[in-house]
């Protein structure tokens, strides 16, 4: 008989309950948000204006507001993520004083509260750079939250990319920039691309950083000067200040989730395509 | 193939040191290697073989913490002054690598890549360039129908076979080899060394290699390489027909009856 010891029976299903209910409560999450939220969505809830509060009508301007905002958050945060990790992979060899400080610094700004961020975005973009409560000022906070996880994981996928493509570019006298742009970044395009994922998951997601910087003025944007209600911000005030809200927080739930998974799929279909692309165009 | 009956010296090393982290592996060795010849060095692992090579197209300059003393001159110029532009020393100093290293791009981009780079702005130009190169290695009837497809694709042989044509299609004077076949199979390293032999008159060569047979098979000159407490030294060098039958060492006598090392 092929009886397993009781203590490895016993381990196996404690994983496999923790497994079975991690999955569960996903389960449970997303069917909450879909039986109560997908019932109030419409074009109309997609495209109009918010009325009473967010009652009635639609969640048009919050959306044009988020977009604006993670367009502000990652047209800044990219490049000095990219050029960073640059820095640290390609060009200090990781054991420099400068380096060392550099990520002491990432990972201190990792572990900093968002609401601290928010603070912080409050007091430099809102009051001290005069931009106010701005799609600008939340897009700008959000760009310095985002920024340890875009660079850890850049620097991350650049070291991953092996030093044999280093050296044989090296050696066929192509230069550094050169070797970047041409052999190294598309290899590690798949590594940048889960970086970019997870800081738009915070970027989303992020309520409290946004409450002091983009405000939450729920009518549509004329520019990046003007304050706009991120879809976040839009579920929380609909949860806990208007009475009646729910479903329509529901609602809004179930756009921000479908917003994150297109937004997640279109940032590794681009990173496939740049990956590809060396490899094929002329 | 006739040869120069003077061989003239292409790339002269004087008291060249190498040392990683302060620690001396290579210990002011000093030798001379022919224009159009092809040079062989051999000599057991952990010798600095591999170090001494990835010195004459500076890619040691891409170890952190190596340092070099002596000078080695090319045609006359010394290649480890500061002055030296590395982008056109290592267009006129090819390398391949003991592992086949082509890059994450299609076959065609492998060769027109570096082309493209090096300032070859025509693409007909290019394009004719990767004709003949791929032809020289022998790999364009192999390939030729699918120059767009991943270079990655290709066998062992055949991507060694493309780093060599990536390496020739620049044009360089030299071609340093780190032990080109070992990561081979033995009809793909075949076909690999007869590529080598027949560039020879056309290209100073200089390779190294662990297998004796090989280096008998093609070197003109000799150069055999051995460690001293973990320094680098160069023990024995000539013409290999000379070196081969009657070494003047006895550890070289020793190393190339195969009974030491």
């Amino acid at each position: 008989m092929d009886r397993r010891p009781w203590p490895d029976g016993l381990a196996a299903a404690l994983a496999w309950g923790v497994a079975m209910g991690i999955t569960a409560v996903f389960g449970l999450v997303l069917a909450d948000l879909l039986r109560h939220g997908l019932p109030e969505i419409s074009l109309g809830f997609l495209l109009e204006a918010p009325r009473e509060a967010g009652r009635a009508g639609g969640i048009g301007p919050v959306i044009v507001s988020t977009l604006l905002i993670l367009a502000v958050c990652l047209l800044t945060s990219l490049p000095i993520a990219l050029a960073t990790a640059v820095l640290l992979a390609e060009f200090s060899h990781g054991r420099s004083g400068f380096a060392r400080l550099i990520r002491a610094s990432l990972d201190g700004l990792a572990g900093v509260p968002s609401i601290v961020f928010g603070l912080f975005g409050n007091a430099l973009f809102s009051l001290a750079l005069g931009l106010g409560f701005s799609i600008l000022s939340g897009g700008l906070t959000l760009a310095c939250m985002v920024l340890p996880i875009l660079i850890r994981s850049a620097e991350q996928a650049l070291r991953e990319v092996p030093s044999d493509y280093r050296r044989a570019a090296a050696a066929l006298g192509i230069s550094q920039a050169a070797s970047l742009r041409q052999v190294l970044l598309p290899c590690a395009a798949p590594g940048l691309a889960i970086g970019v994922v997870l800081g738009i998951g915070r970027a989303l997601a992020e309520t409290a950083a946004l409450l002091f910087t983009s405000g939450y003025v729920d009518r549509l944007p004329g520019s990046l000067l003007d304050s706009g209600r991120a879809l976040s911000v839009h579920i929380y005030d609909l949860a806990m200040n208007v009475p009646g809200g729910e479903a329509r927080a529901y609602a809004t739930a179930v756009v921000l989730v479908v917003l994150l998974l297109v937004a997640n799929a279109l940032t590794l279909g681009i990173a496939e395509l740049w990956r590809l692309d060396g490899g094929t165009s002329r | 193939m006739s040869l120069p009956l003077r061989p003239q010296p292409c790339l002269e090393v004087r008291q060249l040191s190498v040392s990683y982290d302060r620690r001396c592996v290579i210990d002011a060795v000093s030798t001379v290697m022919h224009r159009s010849r092809i040079t062989a060095i051999v000599g057991p692992s952990g010798c600095g073989k591999s170090t001494f090579l990835s010195c004459l197209n500076r890619l040691s300059d891409l170890t952190p913490g190596c340092r070099l003393s002596g000078s080695i001159r090319l045609d006359g110029d010394d290649i480890l002054s500061a002055r030296t532009d590395l982008i056109r020393l290592r267009r006129r100093v090819g390398a391949i690598a003991q592992r086949p290293n082509p890059f994450p791009l299609s076959i065609r981009r492998n060769i027109t890549m570096p082309l493209e780079h090096h300032g070859l702005r025509h693409r007909d130009r290019r394009e004719a360039v990767l004709e003949r190169v791929l032809r020289r290695v022998g790999l364009w009837r192999e390939v030729r129908g699918r120059l767009d497809q991943p270079a990655l694709a290709l066998s062992g042989g055949q991507q060694q076979r493309l780093c060599l044509a990536r390496a020739l299609a620049l044009e360089p004077e030299v071609l340093l080899l780190d032990e080109p076949c070992s990561a081979l199979d033995p009809v793909a390293s075949g076909v690999v060394e007869d590529l080598i032999a027949s560039l020879r008159g056309a290209t100073t060569q200089v390779i190294v290699t662990h297998n004796l047979a090989q280096a008998r098979r093609l070197a003109d000159d000799l150069i055999v390489f051995w460690t001293d407490e973990g320094r680098g030294t160069i023990v024995e060098q000539g013409p290999a027909d000379a070196v081969f039958t009657s070494p003047q060492s006895a550890i070289t006598a020793a190393y190339l009856s195969g009974s030491r090392g």
